[in-house]
């Protein structure tokens, strides 16, 4: 039987690079992109033989700006996917897109190569923030775009939000969180703003940048996020994810893949990967999970991205122990949590035996809670996420 | 080797102020007499230790064994000891003295006599050592090495009309040295055929041979089968080796007799037998008496260390132990701290040779240490009679039963050129130091003179002294006894809960001060926590300063997607590493760096 299989595949091109985006993205010339669509092909085609053991289940093209591309382009890459691997007649199959950079036509071709779902990067629904976040398009020019979307017959729509970004008040973010819930997109990705090291943002906003107190505190930013959460429990959108919101049956299955280990290729430049890969010599029948990436080097990737092995960049093979990390903090992201009998399932262990102790002590604090033989973060724990993973995972530090 | 005559024999050691090149001359001394070529030369030789050659330091007395043909035709043998220059290792360098004849005193051309020269030049002269004057640095553009012959001669009052000028870096007149070094330094005058008797100047522990055992023949010979007793400790062993120091290695010879400088393994296998400052006799045919030895030393401060995972206890008892073979002025006994576990309570010369003993730890012997804030030894009067010498804050009795309290002074030799009089008589005030006088040695330069509490300048004194004179000032110190002062413990409170080691003796009238200081650096220090938490400092119930470390409201990551997967399970092994250094009292994790805070208080 063949195994599951998603696809990620990188196109690092924009109109703009936003000042607040630490994305593999720059501007780049029709000829370069041209060149680039050509190296993916190569390197699609390369797969061929892996591609027998796989059944593809979602595939997502994100970037930078996917939509940059032409419609031909797209299909093109979408042509060599299908003909390299099997994909699932009911594969999720998601493009990024920014608004401003979709025409009828485009959509018009998304829908021809299979694409069924768009992801539209609006970040917020004010004018003024979105000049602030350096972005390219109006909210008018968004509402044209997502009108467009919607009359080409995409049903599966999902908006990107940013929410504490400088001088951000949690009422500018109300007014652009329900403006986004009155257009019913099926999906909403809210995310809190992370100053980036490297960015223009963060010699601006980051430690002793001259806008620092633009930036709202960390109690106003936890009580945006608290408020997204009622507004679009409110208006039907379930929390499956610390930042993912979606009407039920719209969660996006690509992404839940991440969480929930699922094997991924990633195709392009600098795309990551996680395979388990088989190792029936060493221990037969068992796996071994691997994580790489490819090169980030536009020239490097020009010239063999045709060689899977040769672009290859930090390969990780995990350790079982790692292998259980992963799992508590990647699974623990999802609001559903993880269930107990599964990670006895993937590791023939039981994770009270492995990280008991520590979890009680979460749960004794507040931050995790135990429901019918799964682990979920609290509200509380959702707020400082990273301290509860330090503390399941590593907590014993010594005490007298 | 047997037939060596002593009248070719030369013992000596280089002493020198810090910085006035000791180490560099004898780099040129022993490229000079040809042991190493230049191309195999390290820059400064003896000092062998990675943390020396990286601080520029002497630390440990290191020895070498050089031959030299002179002008008149002869070889001569030169045993060069190398002798620490920082106030802190005194001992070190008296220890090396006992094993020399004489001394090469190095001068800075430009600096002139500072207050270490005076110091090394005393305790040559205590030791009876003939003392030959060379001024070094010629080739610096302020050098002036009229005035500084002057002054050595008005200063120390010794002949230094003749002595060399030279520049050790660059190699000028080294020659000069070296004839000199025969001419001016005594020749050995021991008795080769009379029973044994060699003083132990220093040891070191090799994993294949042993204790090494460094000594100075005075009489009598030693050589492979020879049955020696070590006087104060009794213990017999038969030797396996005899030699001599070679650079940076050991060179077996036949025998060692009187006068000679050099190296003894015997089946010894216990460090406690070798007791630097002992006596080797012939047990079939002993001495009748040891040799002088030295005195013991005081430890003057004192501090808490313990390893920051509690299971290497017994490695940091094994490193301790190991370090005092060599090093008779760290001492260590064990004691227990609520937040930290089970440790030893170490004595020291001075903060920096407690810097260095903690950075050895942690370097030679791969020990993450935690190191809580130094203190001196007080004298507590009891009501009920008793008197304790306290070293650790924490066994500092109730307040009621104490009738008064006593701290260590030193008195204090500052040497400044006059532009900065003014600004180090502040400084020491600020310290609470009583003005002694003042002498001008010339024109631009007088010598300060205080007493001062020891107290106030473990920390940071030496430090404030060379930015407040943009260092031209040096200093010296000799303890002057204890004097009655006005004493209080500083608690420190973390959300609400007394922390033993962090608390620490300050004199009262500096205590709110302290204190507000300290609850501010451990602000800065302690991570935020899920919840608020308090820092107080107080004296006994009283609180005299609060800080608040805020609640952490939020540490999440928006997004986790493919690409994010690896650099958050780094993010989160980081995360592991930090909570490796954390330390749990109470509710409340504390780095390890905080139990250091209160050195730092002056840090802007």
């Amino acid at each position: 039987m063949r195994s599951e299989l998603e696809l990620y595949i990188h196109i690092p091109f924009c109109v703009k690079k936003c000042a607040y985006c630490d994305f593999l993205s720059g501007p780049a010339s029709a000829g370069r992109i041209d060149e680039y669509v050509q190296a993916l092909a190569a390197e699609v085609h390369s797969y061929k033989n892996m591609a027998e053991k796989y059944e593809v289940s979602t595939i997502f093209l994100g970037g930078g700006t996917p939509s940059i591309l032409s419609g031909e382009q797209t299909r093109f890459i979408m042509n060599i996917v299908n003909e390299v691997f099997t994909i699932r007649k009911e594969a999720e199959v998601t493009i990024e897109a920014n608004p401003g950079t979709v025409t009828k036509e485009k959509l018009k071709e998304y829908k021809g190569a299979g694409i069924n779902r768009i992801s539209f990067g609006l970040q917020s629904a004010n004018n003024d923030e979105l000049r602030m976040l350096g972005r390219i398009h109006t909210f008018e020019q968004f509402l044209e775009s997502y009108e467009l979307a919607r009359k080409e017959g995409f049903s599966n729509i999902n908006v990107d939000l940013i929410s504490a970004i400088p001088k951000q008040t949690p009422e500018s973010w109300a007014m652009s969180l329900q403006r986004v819930i009155d257009l019913k997109p099926e999906h909403i990705s809210a995310y809190s703003l992370i100053v980036e090291e490297g960015t223009p943002f963060a010699l601006m906003y980051g430690e002793g940048g001259t806008g620092e107190k633009e930036l709202p505190s960390e109690e106003e930013e936890r009580y945006m996020y608290q408020r997204t959460e009622e507004m679009l429990d409110k208006a039907g959108y379930c929390h499956y994810e610390i930042s993912n919101y979606a009407k039920k049956g719209y969660e996006c299955r690509h992404n839940i893949g991440y969480w929930e280990r699922k094997e991924y290729l990633g195709l392009g430049l600098g795309a990551s990967s996680f395979l388990k890969v088989k190792e029936s010599d060493v221990s037969p029948g068992g796996t071994m999970d691997v994580r790489f990436n490819n090169t980030c080097i536009m020239e490097e990737y020009l010239a063999e991205g045709d060689k899977p092995d040769v672009i290859r960049r930090n390969i990780e093979q995990l350790t079982i122990q790692e292998q259980m990390e992963e799992f508590i903090f990647l699974g623990l992201r999802k609001i559903e949590g993880i269930s107990e009998s599964d990670f006895c399932r993937q590791f023939g262990a039981d994770i009270r035996e492995c990280y008991g102790k520590n979890i009680e002590k979460v749960i004794e604090r507040g931050l995790l809670q135990r429901d019918k033989g799964r682990l979920k973060l609290t509200e509380k724990g959702i707020d400082v996420s990273n301290y509860v993973f330090g503390e399941i995972l590593f907590n014993n530090i010594r005490q007298i | 080797m047997a037939g060596i005559d002593q009248s070719k024999i030369r013992n000596f050691c280089i002493i020198a102020h810090i910085d006035h090149g000791k180490s560099t001359l004898a780099d040129r001394i022993i490229e000079k007499t040809g042991l190493l070529t230049s191309r195999e030369m390290q820059s400064q030789v003896l000092d062998n230790m990675e943390l020396e050659r990286e601080r520029g330091i002497t630390i440990k007395a290191q020895s070498v064994r050089i031959v030299y043909k002179a002008k008149d035709g002869e070889e001569y043998i030169f045993n060069l000891i190398d002798t620490p220059g920082h106030v802190d290792f005194n001992y070190e360098v008296s220890r090396s003295l006992a094993a020399c004849d004489g001394a090469i005193l190095v001068v800075d051309a430009a600096q002139g006599v500072e207050a270490q020269t005076l110091a090394n030049v005393y305790l040559a002269l205590d030791h009876d050592l003939d003392v030959m004057p060379v001024i070094n640095k010629i080739d610096l553009p302020s050098a002036d090495p009229e005035r500084v012959i002057e002054e050595i001669e008005d200063v120390i009052g010794i002949e230094a009309e003749d002595a060399p000028r030279i520049s050790a870096k660059t190699g000028i007149n080294i020659e000069d040295v070296l004839e000199q070094i025969v001419e001016k330094i005594p020749a050995p005058m021991g008795d080769a055929e009379a029973p044994l008797q060699a003083l132990i100047f220093d040891s070191v522990y090799d994993s294949y041979k042993g204790v090494i055992v460094f000594c100075r023949i005075k009489e009598g010979r030693v050589k492979k089968g020879t049955t020696i007793q070590m006087m104060a400790t009794k213990a017999k062993a038969e030797v396996v080796e005899v030699g001599y120091f070679g650079a940076g290695q050991f060179i077996p010879c036949e025998e060692l007799s009187a006068g000679m400088v050099g190296y003894i393994t015997a089946s010894l296998k216990n460090v406690k037998d070798t007791r630097v400052g002992d006596t080797i006799t012939d047990a079939a045919r002993p001495c009748s008496e040891p040799l002088p030895g030295y005195k013991k030393v005081q430890s003057m401060v004192y501090c808490g260390m313990y390893p920051a995972d509690g299971a290497k206890y017994q490695d940091l008892r094994d490193a301790l132990e190991k370090l005092r073979l060599n090093d008779a002025a760290l001492q260590f006994e064990p004691e227990t701290s609520i937040a930290l576990g089970f440790g030893f309570r170490c004595g020291f010369l001075g903060l920096l040779h407690l810097e260095i003993i903690q950075e050895r730890l942690e370097r030679e012997y791969n020990l993450d240490l935690v190191t809580t804030a130094p203190g001196v030894i007080y004298k507590v009067y009891k009501t009920n009679g008793d008197v304790i010498e306290l070293t650790n804050p924490s066994n500092l009795p109730d307040p009621a039963e104490i009738d008064y309290m006593e701290e260590p002074m030193v008195k204090a030799e500052i040497m400044v050129t006059s532009e900065f009089i003014g600004a180090i008589m502040d400084l020491c005030q600020e310290r609470r130091g009583i003005y002694q006088g003042m002498e001008y040695i010339e024109e631009s330069r007088a010598v300060l003179r205080y007493q001062l509490p020891l107290n106030e300048i473990i920390y940071d004194f030496f430090d404030a002294l060379k930015s407040r004179s943009r260092g031209y000032a040096s200093f010296d110190y000799e303890m002057s006894g204890y004097e009655k002062s006005k004493l209080v413990k500083l608690d420190i409170l973390i959300n609400k809960e007394e922390v033993d080691a962090l608390s620490f003796i300050v004199f009262e009238e500096s205590a709110y001060e302290r204190g507000r200081k300290m609850c501010e650096k451990l602000k800065e220090e302690i991570p935020r926590q899920l919840f608020e938490i308090p820092i107080q400092a107080a004296i006994g119930s009283k609180i005299i300063a609060r800080e608040t470390v805020k609640a952490m409201r939020k540490d999440v990551l928006a997004k986790c997607y493919g690409g994010d997967i690896s650099r958050k399970r780094k993010l989160l092994e980081k995360q592991k590493e930090g909570k490796k250094r954390m330390r749990q009292v109470g509710n409340v994790e504390i780095p390890q760096k905080a139990f250091m805070s209160v050195l730092k208080l002056d840090d802007k």
